[in-house]
């Protein structure tokens, strides 16, 4: 039954959109409970998961598309908008806080000119809250894509942001 | 083979650890190889795992005649010196650490499951079986699967992962129920803050950590393992697919396990950012492919667990103690540690410290030991005012409570608990009206929805703690009644530990230190 609802209105999507979610779920589909490795998928190959996908993912698992979209918006890493070309993790967390991480959120946001879940005005920067990165002999910490910060003053951030945006 | 005559190529070891990675390491191994090609010396780097020792991170070490050598806190720029003060041959530098075994923060440790973390290759199954590693395995394949559970019993290990659940009455349990399939899920999902015990040991030792759910699986008779690691370790996603890879190659893992004719086969899976999945049953639902929503209890998941059937869920550290517990015996384990806390804890000490780190010893020792001795106080230099054990649903702790000992039911007698064994550090600049406040922040931020004392009663919490801050000594003290009661609520109502421990921070912050609470208003008062 849900096959044939999901099938009523698949909306057109961009051929590369469509192309990504086939081959992932082509690849993935046979899992046990595939749809988490799914989502990763689609997210790795086009830095979000469009919420116009969802139908197409939802009919290639043989899902509804709520199931789809309840997973979607429980889990903070999935984003269904675009992220800029880089995307910050700032950890709030209790061992960062005991080292400063308070002060360094402040300075970050300012000199992004962002608050949290934004992304700069020239698309470079997307600033994300994250608890915790397991680095807190480090403390503060902040992971940009996969690559971890350590003992990170706003200094430090602001020598980073110089080179990153040299 | 140039450079000093016709001796052999020195092996430097320089961590690829994250934390040690956060701190510059991979620019120092660049720079490491650049000048050893340039000045023509013969040497290898092996990328081990971190010893733990943070605050000398990037530490870099050379392996001489007699051992292993320590330097560090070595950036690039440290490099030429290095060579010039002859390193790789112990020279003296104003970075040198001596040997690395000798260094009295390792030396007073009792490294059981963190035995290899730092010493070996983790990338190289050779050197893990050169360590020792896998003979618990060997042991394991030589019993029935009751003997593996009676000896994980008899060892007295409890789960590391915060409940400290005996973890032989859980194999138990899934060992008994019949079925056709079983599970082994690790539990890595490491979301408290202060802990970095299991990213050290997926990225240290990841091979222990396999042999460990092998052991499981044939104890139980679970044919699948599944290690559901959290999305913010991506180095340790490597080190376990690459160890997984090689276990599988050489006949460790896959259809007939060491020729014991038992099939196991291990798979990570990425969690996607969710705190709560950190709980064993919302952690099912997240590997199932669903909203990572906590399930009612019982069933067990030992007797309907992973697609609703028999699984042993265990935190990593669990997992990767077992190996030596079927090596050297239940006895060996079982004679460290005090009263029901039997065996080691990887401590994580975290914060505000001079000397942060990991420390594995025995329970027993006191948070003083741990704070002042192996910490060495803050690294403000400013007294120690509150410390937080076990994670962000951790209590509070006064520095008048310190010389408690590090054992599970001493931590509840005061009304905190171990848990994954984190310790974060706060000097006297803390505002602990603000650090009540987050506890109940967090709580909101990352309920699964499923209970309502836990999804509304979080953010209720955060308004009344402002009220509390913003208004006078009448509104304070209303707002307190309120809050109290707000917090009893959730320890009785929650489905599980997030909502119904979140109020241990905001009582300990209310109980220890009410002058946090003082409304602004009440502060300028005359």
């Amino acid at each position: 039954m849900k096959r044939v609802a999901n099938a009523a209105s698949l909306p057109d999507l961009p051929e590369e959109v469509r192309a990504a979610v086939l081959d992932v779920t082509g690849r993935l589909k046979h899992l046990p409970g595939p749809l988490l490795p799914v989502l990763h998928g689609v997210q790795e190959a086009l830095g979000h998961v469009p919420e116009d996908a969802v139908p197409l993912i939802a009919r290639e698992l043989n899902l509804s598309r709520a199931d789809v979209h309840g997973v979607i918006s429980f889990y903070h890493y999935f984003r269904s908008q675009p992220p800029g070309r880089r995307v910050i993790y700032l950890c709030r967390a209790e061992s960062c806080q005991a080292m400063g991480a308070a002060t360094l959120e402040k300075h970050v946001k300012q000199r992004l000119g962002v608050d949290f879940h934004q992304t700069t005005a020239d698309g470079a920067l997307t600033l994300e809250p994250v608890y915790c990165l397991g680095n807190c002999a480090c403390s503060p910490a902040m992971m940009v894509d996969d690559e971890l910060k350590g003992r990170l003053t706003p200094e430090g951030f602001d020598a980073w942001l110089a080179a990153e945006t040299k | 083979m140039a450079g000093r005559g016709d001796e052999m190529s020195i092996t430097v070891y320089v961590p690829r650890d994250a934390g040690a990675l956060s701190l510059g390491a991979e620019a120092v191994a660049d720079t490491i190889a650049a000048e050893a090609r340039q000045r023509d010396l013969d040497v290898t780097i092996v990328r081990n795992g971190s010893r733990g020792l943070y605050w000398l991170e990037p530490m870099v070490e050379v392996a001489t005649a007699d051992g292993r050598v320590a330097y560090g806190p070595v950036t690039p720029g440290d490099v030429a010196s290095l060579f010039e003060a002859d390193f790789l041959h112990a020279g003296s530098h104003a970075l040198a650490l001596g040997p690395t075994e000798s260094i009295d923060y390792l030396k007073s440790q009792q490294r059981l499951t963190f035995a290899r973390v730092g010493i070996v290759d983790p990338r190289s199954l050779d050197d893990y079986l050169a360590h020792g590693g896998y003979r618990g395995l060997d042991a394991a394949i030589g019993m029935d699967g009751a003997g593996i559970v009676q000896t994980v019993t008899d060892s007295g290990l409890r789960g590391r992962g915060g409940a400290a659940f005996p973890a032989g009455i859980k194999w138990k349990t899934c060992l008994d129920t019949q079925a056709e399939q079983k599970y082994i899920v690790c539990n890595a999902d490491e979301g408290d803050s202060g802990t970095f015990s299991d990213r050290m040991i997926m990225e240290g030792d990841p091979f222990v950590l396999i042999e460990g759910m092998t052991i499981a699986g044939l104890a139980v008779g679970a044919s699948h393992g599944y290690i559901y690691l959290r999305c913010e370790y991506p180095h340790a996603q490597r080190a376990l697919e690459a160890a997984i890879a090689s276990a599988e190659a050489a006949g460790y893992l896959g259809d007939d396990v060491r020729g014991s004719g038992k099939a196991f086969r291990l798979e990570v899976r990425m969690a996607a950012g969710a705190y709560i999945c950190g709980e064993e049953t919302s952690l099912l639902e997240s590997l199932e492919g669903k909203r990572g929503q906590v399930r009612f209890k019982p069933p067990l998941p030992a007797i309907e667990g992973l697609f609703g059937k028999p699984t042993v869920i265990n935190n990593v550290i669990t997992l990767a103690t077992v190996p030596i517990i079927l090596d050297q015996g239940a006895a060996y384990y079982r004679d460290y540690g005090i009263g029901r806390s039997r065996g080691t804890l990887p401590l994580q000490l975290a914060g505000n410290l001079k000397r942060p780190g990991l420390v594995e010893r025995a329970f027993g020792l006191t948070l003083r030991e741990l704070i002042e001795g192996y910490g060495g106080g803050t690294a403000s230099a400013r007294p120690v005012r509150a410390v937080q054990v076990g994670g962000p649903l951790g209590a509070y702790i006064p520095a008048s409570q310190l010389d408690t000992p590090i054992d599970y039911e001493a931590f509840v007698a005061i009304g905190g608990m171990l848990g994954h064994g984190g310790v974060v550090v706060f000097d006297d600049s803390v505002d602990m009206a603000a650090q009540a406040r987050y506890a109940m922040e967090f709580c909101a931020i990352e309920s699964c929805g499923k209970c309502t004392p836990c999804r509304i009663g979080s953010t209720r919490g955060v308004e009344v703690i402002d009220r509390i801050v913003a208004g006078d000594r009448a509104e304070r003290e209303r707002n307190e009644t309120l809050l109290r009661d707000l917090c009893q609520t959730m320890l009785d109502g929650s489905l599980c530990a997030l909502g119904g421990m979140a109020p241990f921070p905001v009582l300990s912050a209310l109980d220890h230190f009410s002058e946090d609470f003082s409304g602004a208003a009440e502060k300028t008062a005359p």
